[in-house]
């Protein structure tokens, strides 16, 4: 009921429209939250998933391939070293310094190794070399002061770094340490640095991926195959963090970079102390690039095998389905946004259409309520009607009778003839006056309001009742204000509440009568109109429904259960709120207030729901 | 002996005094009143009068109730009842109750005077039933 005169017409147009855009703009938020909501924070795990999956991918891999890479080239370099322990033990220094044997071995080794063993000397512990063969004429060579040596002297087995050396060429020495009578003799080999560099090179992934190995002090031992565009401190900070972290792991102190005396050189690892030892992270180029870094230990940590590939390269096929699902994502989500504007513009325009024809039966409610007061005022208005014609046909007749005959020119009924003709204009005024408050009420109802004299208005109401409260008994009394200000509403419609609410009294107290008044008065910046009687009053239980539609105590045919309701509507209508106080056995007293002054600024009285309702036992 | 002796009830004074003049001058010996208990207070003071003509709408006592008391205290006294057209219902009810019969509001002059001498008429006839009765009995009582 009370939602079904939430808004009137006219003035608040405007707001209503505002409140059709609100509505509109909360149904779209709704529905696309509602919707896009799911859908992000699936597409979210899933893809996280996706991506931590595909990494893991990823890293198996490139773990998988440095693990094989870094088995290949521990086994090349024992595999050169065992030929040179081999050599070295297999013959002794009378044969190995024959130099047509020495060269003939050194050519053996060059067959069965394709190249990779570029020349063999053996050097005493002066640091002389006492037999070369190879290319570069190195027979006398003094290395007492080569680097290399001083560490291969200590050690049983070493494998150097790759240094230029005498020769201005990048090679690196693999040397095995041997006591021929008494004396210490190194036997030495160089390996091609071009051989082991393509061992490293063949290590290629994607666009970027490359590996190059590194010793411990951040000297490139093989060329990286594109440039390598990282720092040096980040290299230098990653083989901290690998020798820490392997450190950590091994539970050893930094190892010793040289290689053990009597352990036999680069045992060949197992597959899983690779695994432990490879290190996959992630750094920052120079050019801002991710890269992803793999690092693996080799010859017993002295170098390390780099690979490096860009992150955008080896996530190149998951960036793709990335960029497809969220297009996909985002055409999903311009559908959600385009249908939620679409359904929800449909939906308000519908509730707008409905609300318009909801305010034409509104109309034709109220118009049926004035119809039925109009019906129960009827009798009243007959009888108030006929009572004049009733005398103004007698005074006609009496005129009449008295014109009969000659007694015509009786100058006391020419007086009588003129007072009757008198009393018949008076009686015709008066039916005037009643069928003009009937036609004044039975109009239309218009609902613009204008400025209106309460106390006129509800003085006309009461006059229009009097007749009907005299023949039941009912004192009528008014207790108006003087110098209340005029009030803007729909006098059509105030009248209409207020012959309700008179009409309601006069039923209720029935045949007994009573006293029934009408009072105005200002109070708070509210204009209060009460009618109150001295029925039997309402039982408590029924005054939560008074305002309900089609709530009636009477019996059925004789009260349509509309007045109250419609009443209630038109005063939501003004802002103004209707109080009821009933005593069973005393009466009952509405009161109607209605704001004076901006009758559209009150918050929350369009939303009120329940009037205010005092109940005094 | 006039045409008829009647009692005027209704609340319109106007009413009643045109009305008076028209019946007086056609010979009806008229008594007014303007209220139920008025009416009922002159029947009381004045025992002549044969027909009532009652409003059925007024104020206070209305028609139907000083109907049921005339025809309580004074069941040989006809009673015409004068009604407006929204109220045939009580009329019918007036009917009910032992009203003569009944005139709608204005009514003509000459369907008044009908119904009224009729009302008269039965309600002489009664009268001298009455009487007659009575003679009757108390010749029956003597004479025997």
């Amino acid at each position: 009921m009370k939602s079904l005169f939430r808004r009137s017409d006219g003035p608040v147009l405007q707001e209503n429209q505002n409140y059709y855009r609100v509505l509109n703009r909360k149904m779209v938020t709704l529905m696309i939250v509602v919707s896009l909501l799911p859908l992000i924070v699936v597409s979210t795990i899933v893809g996280y998933q996706f991506h931590a999956s595909y990494q893991e991918k990823i890293h198996a891999h490139l773990e998988e391939l440095i693990q094989k890479h870094t088995q290949n080239i521990d086994n090349f370099l024992h595999e050169k070293l065992n030929d040179i322990r081999v050599l070295a033990n297999s013959y002794g220094l009378a044969e190995l310094t024959d130099e047509a044997f020495f060269q003939h071995l050194l050519t053996v080794l060059q067959k069965e190794h394709g190249g990779v063993f570029v020349d063999m000397g053996i050097v005493h512990q002066s640091g002389r070399q006492v037999a070369y063969a190879g290319v570069f004429r190195l027979e006398g060579a003094d290395y007492s002061n080569a680097e290399w040596f001083k560490v291969a002297m200590e050690a049983q087995y070493y494998i150097s770094d790759v240094f230029l050396g005498l020769r201005g060429f990048p090679h690196f020495i693999v040397a095995v340490k041997r006591v021929w009578q008494g004396e210490v003799y190194i036997v030495r080999a160089t390996i091609d640095f071009v051989a082991f560099n393509s061992l490293v090179e063949h290590i290629q992934i994607g666009r970027t991926g490359s590996a190059f190995i590194m010793n411990r002090e951040g000297k490139f031992q093989t060329r990286p195959k594109t440039g390598v565009k990282v720092s040096n401190e980040t290299f230098a900070a990653q083989i901290a963090r690998m020798s820490s972290r392997s450190a950590v792991s091994q539970g050893q102190t930094k190892a010793p970079i040289l290689v053990r005396h009597d352990a036999p050189p680069l045992a060949l690892r197992s597959r899983a102390t690779i695994q432990n030892a490879v290190n996959i992270s992630e750094i920052m180029d120079e050019e801002n690039r991710k890269q992803i870094c793999v690092m693996t230990p080799l010859k017993d940590g002295e170098w390390i095998l780099f690979f490096l590939q860009e992150k955008a390269d080896a996530f190149s096929q998951y960036y793709r389905t990335l960029n497809v699902a969220l297009i996909l994502l985002l055409i999903g989500a311009i559908g959600i946004v385009v249908t939620a504007f679409a359904v929800s513009r449909l939906l308000v325009s519908r509730i707008a259409r409905a609300d318009a024809e909801k305010k034409v039966m509104n109309q034709q409610i109220i118009e049926t309520g004035k119809l039925a007061s109009l019906g129960e005022l009827a009798a009243g208005i007959a009888h108030e009607i006929n009572n004049p014609v009733a005398i103004m046909v007698e005074e006609a007749g009496w005129i009449g009778d008295l014109l009969e005959g000659e007694s015509f020119k009786d100058p006391d009924n020419y007086a009588e003839c003129q007072r009757a003709l008198k009393q018949i204009q008076t009686q015709g005024g008066r039916c005037k006056q009643i069928t003009h408050k009937l036609l004044s009420f039975a109009r239309k109802t218009d609902p613009s309001a204008v400025d209106v004299e309460l106390n006129d208005l509800v003085r006309e109401v009461v006059s229009l009742s009097e007749q009907r409260a005299k023949y039941s008994n009912v004192q009528m009394e008014t207790d108006l204000a003087p110098d209340l200000p005029p009030i803007r509403l729909s006098p059509s419609e105030m009248q209409q509440v207020l012959l309700n609410l008179i009409n309601n009294a006069i039923d209720a107290m029935g045949k007994e009568g009573g006293r029934l008044s009408v009072a105005d008065w200002m109070e708070d910046g509210y204009l209060v109109i009460e009618v109150s009687d001295t029925g039997p009053g309402i039982p408590e239980a029924n005054l939560p429904r008074i305002f309900d539609p089609f709530f009636t105590t009477k019996p059925v045919g004789e009260g349509t259960g509309l007045g109250l309701s419609i009443c209630y509507g038109i005063i939501k209508k003004m802002n103004g709120e209707f109080r009821v106080k009933s005593a069973i056995g005393q009466g009952t007293t509405f009161q109607i207030w209605i704001p004076l002054a901006g009758q559209k600024s009150r918050p929350g009285a369009q939303d009120e729901t329940e009037s205010k309702k005092e109940i005094q036992l | 002996m006039s045409v008829a002796n009647v009692l005027l009830v209704d609340d319109e004074r106007d009413f009643v005094s045109a009305m008076t003049k028209r019946l007086t001058k056609r010979d009806l010996e008229v008594s007014q009143a303007y209220n139920g208990p008025e009416a009922l207070e002159t029947l009381s003071k004045n025992d002549s009068i044969e027909v009532v003509i009652l409003d059925v709408k007024m104020p206070g006592m209305d028609g139907i109730e000083t109907l049921r008391e005339i025809k309580r205290q004074y069941p040989l006294i006809e009673v015409v009842m004068l009604t407006g057209h929204g109220t045939i219902e009580s009329a019918i009810e007036g009917m009910k109750l032992g009203a003569f019969d009944y005139l709608m509001k204005p009514c003509d002059m000459e369907d008044l005077l009908g119904k009224v001498g009729e009302a008269a008429e039965k309600r002489r006839k009664h009268q001298s039933k009455i009487i007659e009765a009575h003679t009757r009995e108390i010749i029956q009582r003597r004479g025997y």
